[in-house]
């Protein structure tokens, strides 16, 4: 009951501050170059749709966020473990990688674009850049923030450095890792958008430029709606794979019958330290 | 009790922590043994050393000199024949009830299969009998601990350390789970070290009460506390209890402090 009219409340949000854009663009006879009303944006996107040249374009967009998420998110993982388990790696490496973070990954664009072409790889290669710091924090904080409880535990049992690594480090750092790709993913999409704006022969940035040289402001309009639409999904399925793997997380669960006491802690964003309590 | 198998010996044992302002001894050449199957408490004021002695014990702190010998071999390192109860009961939120009571088995790369009927059976005995596939967040605290004991208990060790078990605990589960522990170690008779700040509570589930001291850390007296068991809760309310109770707070009281 209670769903149904949230469900209509916020559709009458929506159809009102649609009608008060229309409303608002013709009584002040706003330029279409300038702002164009939603009517005018669901034409130019049923035309990009229905002509199969936003699909066309999509599809190369998608390609490169999804291969660079996955090259960045692999070689920032990798890494953030390396710097978390090996005092030397983080001794000599941590440096230049924290100089490399304060960077705005995307001001080097122009420069990877030069060095690898109007292509793929300069795509692929940007959002990957832009996707590899997520990983690599979440990780390494991750795996440093095992409860020092447990740690004792597995000592204590005659556990060896490896195994506290796969069986309390790594499953402890998932939530982590998970609000890494989180961000990742919206990250390299991003960074794949901000090459083609530099230089791309293909992919919904180059089409938002080159309607931008030919003041289509209604088309651009179409195409951030797919972009946020896009956006939305890939964190869907981040979520997706999310709840599949974090299960025991309590984050992850609407409602604790059993031990509200357990649901507290959920608070803060992948952060899962149950029951902590000081040892005297 | 026959003095033949002692469980624990303890020698001389002291652990000296540097810090800022110099060293700090929390643990004063120390001297005790623990028989075969004895149920020993530990209490003592904040920073008396009772964790760091358990610490040792469990191999996981060595030791400034002295020596501490379970079943006659040195402790020199984390040793799987000892049980570690923790004040909390870390529990891992990704492995089932069952698969945490396994944790030691699969640490030691023993048999799972062979193992898995023990972890069944002793589930069952701290009354947790189907709840195996349940998850650490579906219990209360109580049965978190139970998991706890259970899993300390999964690979047979000669000595259980448990360091406050139950100070977390509400004092109605608290006492209950007195109850519970004295059932299963009558059952099990496993050689105990049961360190906690609640007088009562050692005098409840003791044969023997170490008494120590703050700062340095050093043994007070050994209380040997002989009422009958299985005790009932009512046996806090009998003289004989409360005498046993009076003389170890008198023993702080002497010491000037008790901050428990």
């Amino acid at each position: 009951m209670k769903s149904a009219r949230n469900v209509a409340v916020t559709l009458a949000i929506f159809v009102g501050t649609l009608a008060l854009w229309e409303g608002v663009v013709r009584v002040f006879a706003i330029p279409i170059f300038i702002l164009p009303p939603p009517s005018q944006v669901a034409q130019a996107l049923w035309r990009g749709i229905a002509s199969g040249v936003y699909i066309h374009h999509l599809g190369y967009t998608l390609v490169e966020t999804l291969l660079g998420f996955i090259v960045g998110s692999l070689l920032g993982f990798f890494l953030g473990t390396a710097v978390a388990m090996n005092r030397w790696v983080e001794l000599f490496l941590y440096p230049y990688i924290v100089m490399f973070q304060s960077l705005p990954k995307v001001a080097l664009a122009p420069l990877i674009v030069v060095w690898f072409g109007l292509g793929l790889t300069s795509k692929v290669i940007n959002a990957a850049l832009v996707a590899f710091f997520p990983l690599l924090v979440n990780t390494m904080v991750g795996l440093k923030s095992a409860d020092e409880d447990r740690v004792s535990l597995m000592r204590s049992l005659a556990a060896t450095d490896t195994q506290i690594f796969w069986m309390l480090r790594l499953p402890n750092a998932m939530p982590f890792v998970m609000a890494g790709l989180d961000v990742a993913m919206i990250f390299a999409l991003i960074g794949a958008i901000v090459a083609e704006f530099v230089g791309a022969q293909r992919g919904l940035g180059m089409l938002i430029q080159s309607m931008n040289f030919n003041m289509d402001v209604s088309g651009q309009f179409s195409i951030l709606l797919i972009l946020s639409f896009v956006g939305l999904l890939l964190n869907r399925g981040i979520m997706l794979i999310r709840k599949r793997i974090m299960f025991w997380d309590p984050s992850e669960k609407q409602v604790i019958e059993t031990s509200p006491e357990e649901a507290a802690p959920a608070a803060g964003r992948g952060v899962v330290t149950p029951a902590k309590e000081g040892v005297g | 009790m026959a003095v033949a198998t002692e469980a624990i010996t303890v020698r001389h044992l002291s652990k000296t922590y540097a810090t800022r302002d110099g060293a700090v001894t929390a643990l004063d050449r120390t001297t005790f043994g623990i028989a075969e199957g004895e149920f020993v408490a530990v209490v003592g004021p904040s920073g008396c050393g009772k964790s760091t002695l358990l610490k040792i014990l469990a191999g996981i702190l060595p030791a400034s000199s002295g020596e501490a010998l379970l079943r006659g071999t040195l402790i020199a390192g984390p040793r799987r024949d000892i049980g570690v109860v923790f004040q909390s009961p870390v529990l891992f939120p990704w492995r089932t009830v069952l698969d945490n009571v396994l944790l030691p088995v699969d640490v030691q790369r023993l048999n799972r299969e062979r193992h898995h009927q023990t972890g069944i059976d002793l589930l069952t005995l701290v009354g947790l009998k189907g709840f195996e596939r349940k998850y650490p967040w579906e219990l209360s605290g109580g049965m978190q601990q139970r998991v706890a004991i259970t899993r300390a208990l999964v690979h047979d060790p000669a000595m259980l350390l448990m360091d406050e078990p139950f100070g977390a605990l509400d004092a109605m589960t608290r006492e209950h789970m007195n109850l519970e522990l004295q059932r299963i170690w009558l059952e099990r008779r496993k050689t105990v070290l049961f360190i906690t700040h609640s007088i009562p509570e050692a005098v409840f589930l003791a044969d023997r009460v170490l008494v120590m001291t703050a700062r340095p850390g050093r043994l007070l007296d050994d209380v040997r506390v002989k009422l009958p068991r299985p005790r009932p809760l009512d046996v806090m309310n009998t003289p004989e209890f409360g005498a046993y109770a009076r003389h170890i707070r008198h023993l702080f009281n002497v010491q000037g402090r008790i901050d428990a």
